[in-house]
This record gives C-alpha cells, structure tokens and sequence, in this order.
C-alpha cells in the first residue's frame, strides 16, 4: 500500500493525527498521547493496516518534550509506517505501553524507561534494565550531566 | 617371575624379623603404599592419555612441553594444584564439605584391590569380588552428594542431586550385567573368573546375551563414572562444574582423580569379565606368565579409549532422557538378558573351545 | 499464635539460582535470574547491562566515520555488517552514487562474515548440548575466513572495512583466489559437521520439540534472523528490502515451520549453504572500479530522520538517525536483533528444563555486546 492510501485510511479514523512524509523515507504520523494506545491497537488489528510486526521502538529527547518514535511494518502487506508520540511534561513523563500489542515493546520500553525516563501505563514489570536500581538521573536525556563518566563533546 | 620372587624375599624376610601378626600387618601397609603410590600416578597419566586423545579427536596436538611428549605435564599439574591454596565457601558444612573428596578417592582406590592385573598381580583375590566391586563402587556417590550439599552452593547442589538420581539407576544396570555373567561362571572370585575363560572369552562363551550385556555394561559403566554422554553431573555448560564447583586445589584434584581411576575401573571390569583379563588371545603367550600385565593393560587400554571416544564425540543428555534410558530401556533388557542367559547355561548353549 | 510466613515471590518448593554473569552456557555477561521448581524452569528473567557502553550516546557526540568504528563492538561476529548498515543509512542520506565494485564487495564480504559467525555458532552449539569436539571444528573454518579478512581488511575481528561511501582499501589481490579456496574446501566441510552432529540422535533429542515458538509471537517478539526464520515468517531483509547487491543474486530464504530449537538449527545450517551459493555468484563477477567516492571530510547530513536495515548473522539490525545538519547525529538508535531475540526467552524457556534452557539459548545465538549496547 502506498503512503497515500495509508494516510487516507489512517487519517479517517481519528481526526486529530498529523502526516508528514517529509525529512523521512516513511509516512511519519504524529499522535497525542491520550490517543496513543486506540491508535496503535487499531494498526494491529485494522484488517487493512496489519501492522503487526514493531521492528523498533526509540526513545528521543526532543529537547524540550520527550517522546517515542515507533517503527512499524507489516509482515503480510510489507508497508511501513513511523508513529510518533510525545508525553506531556518534560518531569514525570508518562504513556501507554503498547506491550499488550506487540510483546517486544515489553523489554524496548523497559529500556527507553531506563535512559529516558518515561513512565509506561500499564507496563508488567517496569523497572531498570541496563543500569543499576539506584542509578539517579536518565543518561540518553540530552541534559543529564555525570561528572564521573563524562563522555567529551 | 622376578617381581614374584621378590614380593616373596621381601615376605621371608619380613616373617624372620617380626612376629607375624607386625609383619601381615606391615605387609598389607606395604601393598597399600604401592598401589597408592602406582594408582595415583597411573591416574595422572590417564590424565594425559585423556587429554591427547581429546587433541586428537580435536585438531589439536595437547600437552607435549613438559617432559618428552607432555608425559610429565599432569604431574606437573597435580604439584601445582598441591601448593594451591584450599578455598572454600562461607557457612559451609565443614567437616562434610572437607570429607567428601576422601570419600571418593578412597572408594575408587578401595576398588583396585580386587582386581586382578595378572596371576601374582592380585593384592585381595576374594571371593565375593564382583559383588565387592558393585557394593564399592556405590560408596562414591556418597562422596559426591556430600559435596555438593555441603558446598553451600545451588549449583553444586543441584549437581549432587542428579548424581545420586543417576548413580543409583545406573547402579542397577551395572550390577545385573556383571550377574549375567556370573550365570555362566557360577563363580564371584574374579581369578576363578579368568580360570574359567582359558576356554574362550566369555564375550565369546555367552555370545548373544554376553554381548548385550557388555554393551550395557558399557553404557551404565559410562553412566557410572558420570563421564559424557551421562555427565550431567558436571555439565560444564549448565551448571558451572556441577557437584565441585566449590572445591579448589587438591581436594578438587581428588574428585578428577578419582574420576579417571574409576573409569579405569569399569574398563578393567569390562577386561577381566568378558574379554579375559590377563589370558592372551587365543592363548599364544600362555608359556610367558609375565606378559599377563601388558596383555590385561592393552585390552582396559582399548575400552578406556572407547570410553574417551564416547566423551568426545556424543552430545549430552538430558537428565530426564538419561532415566528414561536406564529405566524404560536398560533395565528391562537387562532382566529379559538375565533369563536368556540362564536358559542358555541351562540348556548348555555356551560356546566353549 | 502461630506466624504466617508469606511467600510473596516463591511457591514454597521454588527456589531461585542466578545463571551467570559468570556462566559458561551465557557466553559472556549475561545474567538470567531463574526461579526452578526441581529441574523446571518457572521464570527467567535477564538481568542486562553488565557491558553497557552507551554507544548511543557515544554516537551523539561523534562524526558519522567515527560511529562506524563504534558498531564494530556491539556484535562483533557480524562486525562487517553492522558497519555496512551505517554506512548505507548514511549514503542514503547523502544520495551518493556507490559504484557497483563496492555494493558486490560488501556483499561478499557480508556473507563471509555471516558463514564465520555461523560457523562460531555450530561450534558452540555443540559445546552447550556437551559435544565439546564441535567448537574446534567450527574455529578451524572459522579461521580461514579470519586469514582472508586479515589479508584484505587488517584485521580478523573488528575489521572496520566499510567506510561512508565505499570500502576503506581495495581487495588484496589474493582475495578472489583465497575465497575459492575457502568455498572448496567448506563445501567439503559442511556435511561433515552434519554427520557429526546434525543426525546425532542424542543431539536430536535434546533439541527436536524444545523451545517452540509460534510464527505468531515471532512476530509480536519481534524476532528476526534465523530465529523468526524457524517458526515460519519470513523476515530476511535480504530479499523483503534488499541493499548492497543481493538483488542481482538469486538465493532461498531458509525456512522452517516448526520454530523448535532443532528448526533453528537446521536453519543457520542451510543459511551457510546459502550464503556459500551467494558468494559463488559473485565472486567471479567483481566489476572493475573506484573503490571508493570521495566524500567531505566532516560529514554532515541533511536535516530529517534514516532509517536502514540490514540482515546480520543474528537477524535484523535497524539503524535510525535523527540529523539536524550537524557533524554528529541528533539521536542514533540501534534495534539490534540480540535485544528482541532475547526477550522471548523467557516465553519459550518455560516449562523446560535446565539443559532445555542451555540448548535454547544457544539456537537464539545471543551475542552480548549486541545486546548491551
């Protein structure tokens, strides 16, 4: 299915959605977060989307927002599509977790909660993947500062 | 015949010295100093042959720096290990966690006893001697389930707990092969054992059924010794070193040891019961009494590398596999053997020359 | 009155040992926390990190050339690919021209990495289900494959051989020849690794029926490479979304449905046959050329988001670029396939036992700097 076509189809169910094609070899769609997981679901399951396969799932630090670039491709029709999502604060930023939809969000999103810092909804087992429990600050924020382990621009 | 006259002068003398309750006592010392003394560095050697075999099934050449061809490098080896400090883990059990490597050892060196390397060569010719064999040989594993438990370690424990699951099902096997063949000699005593098979093997007198009963034999010996296929005692790549994995220097050395030693046990069983020990083939060196030791060493030799082959080549099994072997196929086979062979002795169906 | 103890994580006869970071069967730093119930296996959990880098931060402050260098260390038995997947994202980006000498080069080069790293994998396949023999069969091969990077590349492990815009040098001269040579004597070598462990029935019996993932939570695991290959679904990048010159070869895609550990097995096997077939097909057809374009000396690419994937010998290796116009990117994610590999251990480990455990893991391949990046 062509861009086109897709952003048709996508863009019918839910109004509030923001296509962009530019700067990216994908179809980039832009959601809020309160709308996150219906969408996401609805990929999955949309008989004519298929998106069933999150080939990657990156945590990015917009600078002043947070936010999460989904990759997603479908095994059956071989299209793509990138979702982006951005959480409302920049302190306690919080989203859905889409693990129930694809099951390898489950150790992607615990990674992203490990250097960004961002709180899953409804995430089984949300805690420190890569660092230590008591690892203080978030290393992959463009603001975290480690006197000890500087990496040197 | 000179190493006869010799044991026998050392004998004469000791008797003219001392009354002679001192002098059997002394001389029995005497005998367990040797075959320490023998056994330890004949283990180490296995060792090596171990170790170059593996090379050699590997691409690779193996220890053959220290000494011509590495012959000295498991001595080597096990004078590193002696100086080597003991470490242990915290709140272990103690007293069992320092017992348990004797135990092993000891048992395996226990075992030598009976077996007969050739007519003079025969410290403790009894006359239970396969069922001596069988009942020590079940000693071991009590050093191994002493160890693992008492190592204060899950790995080890774990370790042990297969040992025991699997030494006391192979056990089994082991003991109703050797009285498969026993069926035929009516006779424990293992010289009386080798007497009988001046008229042919007895891998050739009880043919079919000796030959199942040497295969599991084989199998179940293998199983005993806790070797590959059947070590999942160890199971380097699943539990660490399984059952020792807490013990260092010699303490460890003890359990490889003794390892090694009980190998060469099963394969010497093997040799005495069904390939006849020290007889040579077909009788061509029977005028030469002395070359029963090399004819008994090449054939435990032949089984020995069986058994290495067997450990370099075959994955490992799983531990509920490896009971289901012993008890759904071994076992029963065994018992059905045990009835054919009967039959066969019964109707006088051996094969003898 | 009597005390109620609570169990909160436990039932009373589970217990719960740590399997690594210091493991034989974890290949590296992997630590996986298992709560057994006897021999069986209730839960794993990886614990992960224990040779993080934070490579993508690194990326953040380094050029475009640097980073190459940088995915080198993540999975390193696949070092050549990963450099090409960067190397690629950023000649996308850069719209440069590659010549066709480079594309088919690399693609040899990327199939020799991956019969190496596979052959590193049969090796150790066998060590973890106790034939200790298979790993110095799998090394002999391995190290012809080594000899002829050594020559060409510089050096035998992190090659760093592709560069933005084309291949750092030119082939030695021997290469074509020493690649020949290679082909032969592998193709004489394969069926013996298949007569030594492939219809062993111990061998079989350990891994026929173990570990079964379905195609379905394949997909939703985000498997990729030979493991999601074994359950049924299709996922090779190579011929979905193909780069270098894997569009001007003709191979199969290995696939098997049973997706048990065995299928695993016999997958990578056959990908070696494949692999064998593709450099065949290329190496007499080298064209003549540039072996490299000239590019600025400080990359900067335009502003806006790349991503490229490529097939590493474990699987998909995504690599996502976020560019301002700067010498260094935004942000650079790797999707490494060791990581989603990794986290359906847990959904197909359970249940089994100890060695089922062992034997699983070694058909995910896991490679840990791949997955601690």
């Amino acid at each position: 299915m062509t861009n086109q076509e897709l952003q048709q189809i996508i863009g019918s169910w839910q109004p509030e959605l923001e296509f962009t094609e530019e700067e990216s070899q994908f179809l980039n769609i832009q959601v809020p977060a309160k709308h996150l997981h219906n969408l996401m679901a609805r990929l999955k399951s949309d008989p004519e989307t298929q998106f069933d396969y999150l080939f990657c799932l990156s945590g990015v630090d917009w600078g002043e927002k947070l936010g999460i670039v989904y990759h997603l491709e479908s095994t059956t029709k071989r299209h793509i599509v990138v979702v982006k999502v951005t959480a409302e604060e920049r302190e306690t930023p919080v989203l859905d977790s889409v693990y129930d939809i694809w099951a390898t969000a489950e150790f992607h999103e615990r990674e992203v909660f490990d250097f960004f810092g961002i709180k899953f909804i409804n995430h089984p087992n949300l805690k420190r993947l890569f660092l230590t429990e008591d690892w203080i600050g978030y290393p992959l924020r463009k603001d975290y500062e480690d006197e000890t382990n500087m990496i040197l621009y | 015949m000179i190493l006869l006259s010799i044991t026998e002068n050392i004998h004469n003398w000791l008797f003219s010295v001392m009354p002679a309750e001192v002098a059997s006592i002394v001389e029995m010392v005497l005998i367990a100093v040797v075959y320490l003394t023998v056994f330890a560095v004949a283990g180490l050697f296995l060792v090596l042959l171990e170790r170059r075999v593996a090379a050699w099934f590997q691409l690779r050449i193996g220890p053959n720096r220290v000494g011509y061809q590495g012959l000295l490098q498991t001595m080597a080896d096990a004078i590193k290990l002696l100086t080597k400090e003991l470490v242990g883990t915290d709140r272990a059990d103690k007293f069992l966690y320092n017992l348990a490597p004797y135990f092993v050892i000891i048992t395996a060196l226990m075992a030598l006893a009976v077996i007969p390397f050739s007519q003079e060569f025969h410290a403790f010719d009894i006359n239970i001697g396969i069922f001596f064999l069988i009942a020590i040989s079940s000693i071991g594993v009590i050093g191994i389930l002493l160890g693992g438990w008492s190592s204060n370690n899950k790995f080890a424990m774990i370790g042990a707990m297969r040992s025991g699951v699997q030494t006391i099902s192979y056990e089994l096997s082991v003991g109703l092969s050797l009285l498969t063949m026993v069926v035929i000699t009516g006779t424990l005593q293992l010289s009386e054992i080798i007497e009988i098979q001046k008229s042919g093997w007895l891998i050739v007198q009880g043919h079919i059924p000796a030959v199942i009963a040497f295969m599991v034999f084989m199998i179940s010996g293998t199983a005993e010794t806790n070797r590959a296929p059947f070590d999942m005692v160890e199971a380097e790549s699943e539990l660490g070193a399984g059952f020792h994995t807490e013990y260092s220097g010699m303490k460890f050395a003890y359990f490889f040891l003794a390892e090694f030693i009980n190998m060469f046990i099963i394969a010497a069983i093997a040799a005495t019961v069904f390939f006849g020990g020290w007889l040579s083939p077909f009788g061509i060196t029977e005028s030469i009494p002395e070359l029963g030791v090399f004819w008994f060493l090449i054939k435990t030799m032949v089984l020995v590398f069986l058994m290495m082959w067997f450990r370099w080549t075959f994955p490992r099994l799983r531990v509920d596999q490896l009971l289901t072997l012993e008890w759904k196929y071994l076992l029963p086979i065994n018992l059905v053997n045990i009835v054919l062979m009967a039959v066969l002795v019964w109707l006088n169906l051996t094969i003898r020359l | 009155m009597e005390t109620e103890v609570v169990h909160t994580n436990f039932k009373s006869e589970e217990y719960f040992i740590n399997m690594g970071p210091q493991h034989p069967a974890t290949h590296g730093v992997l630590r996986l926390l298992l709560t057994i119930d006897g021999e069986i296996i209730k839960k794993v959990e990886p614990d992960l990190g224990y040779i993080h880098r934070s490579i993508e931060k690194m990326c953040e402050r380094d050029s475009y050339q640097q980073i190459v260098h940088l995915t080198d260390r993540m999975d390193y038995l696949s070092a050549n690919i990963n450099n090409e997947a960067v190397c690629l994202a950023v000649e996308n980006a850069l719209q440069l021209e590659i010549p066709e000498r480079v594309k088919v080069i690399r693609t040899i080069i990327g199939e020799l990495t991956r019969i190496s790293s596979h052959c590193l994998w049969w090796g150790v396949m066998g060590m973890d289900v106790g034939a200790l023999t298979t790993y110095f069969y799998g090394f002999r091969d391995r190290e012809m494959i080594n000899d002829i990077m050594e020559e060409t590349c510089g050096a035998r492990l992190t090659m760093n051989y592709n560069v933005p815009g084309g291949l750092m040098l030119d082939i030695h001269p021997n290469f074509v020849k020493r690649v020949k040579d290679f082909i032969a004597h592998f193709k004489t070598k394969l069926p013996e690794y298949d007569r030594l462990l492939t219809g062993n029935v111990i061998f079989k019996k350990r891994t026929v029926g173990v570990g079964v993932l379905s195609k379905e939570d394949a997909i939703s695991f985000g498997a990729s490479g030979p493991v999601g290959r074994a359950s049924g679904y299709s996922c090779d990048v190579r011929k979905h979304h193909p780069y270098s010159a894997y569009d001007k070869v003709t191979f199969n895609e290995s696939l098997k449905t049973e997706g048990d550990t065995y299928a695993r097995y016999l997958v990578r096997i056959q990908e070696m046959w494949e692999s064998l077939s593709i450099i065949e097909q290329l190496i007499d057809i080298i064209p003549e050329g540039e072996h490299r374009v000239k590019t600025n000396a400080v990359i900067k690419l335009p502003k806006g988001e790349y991503f490229q994937k490529v097939e590493t010998a474990r699987g998909e290796l995504g690599v996502y670029i976020i560019s301002t116009g700067t010498k260094s990117p935004y942000r650079l994610k790797f999707r490494s396939p060791g990581f989603s590999n990794l986290s359906l251990l847990n959904h197909i480990a359970v249940g089994g036992k100890i060695g089922d455990l062992v034997a699983t893991m070694a058909t995910l391949d896991l490679v840990i700097p791949d997955i601690d990046r």
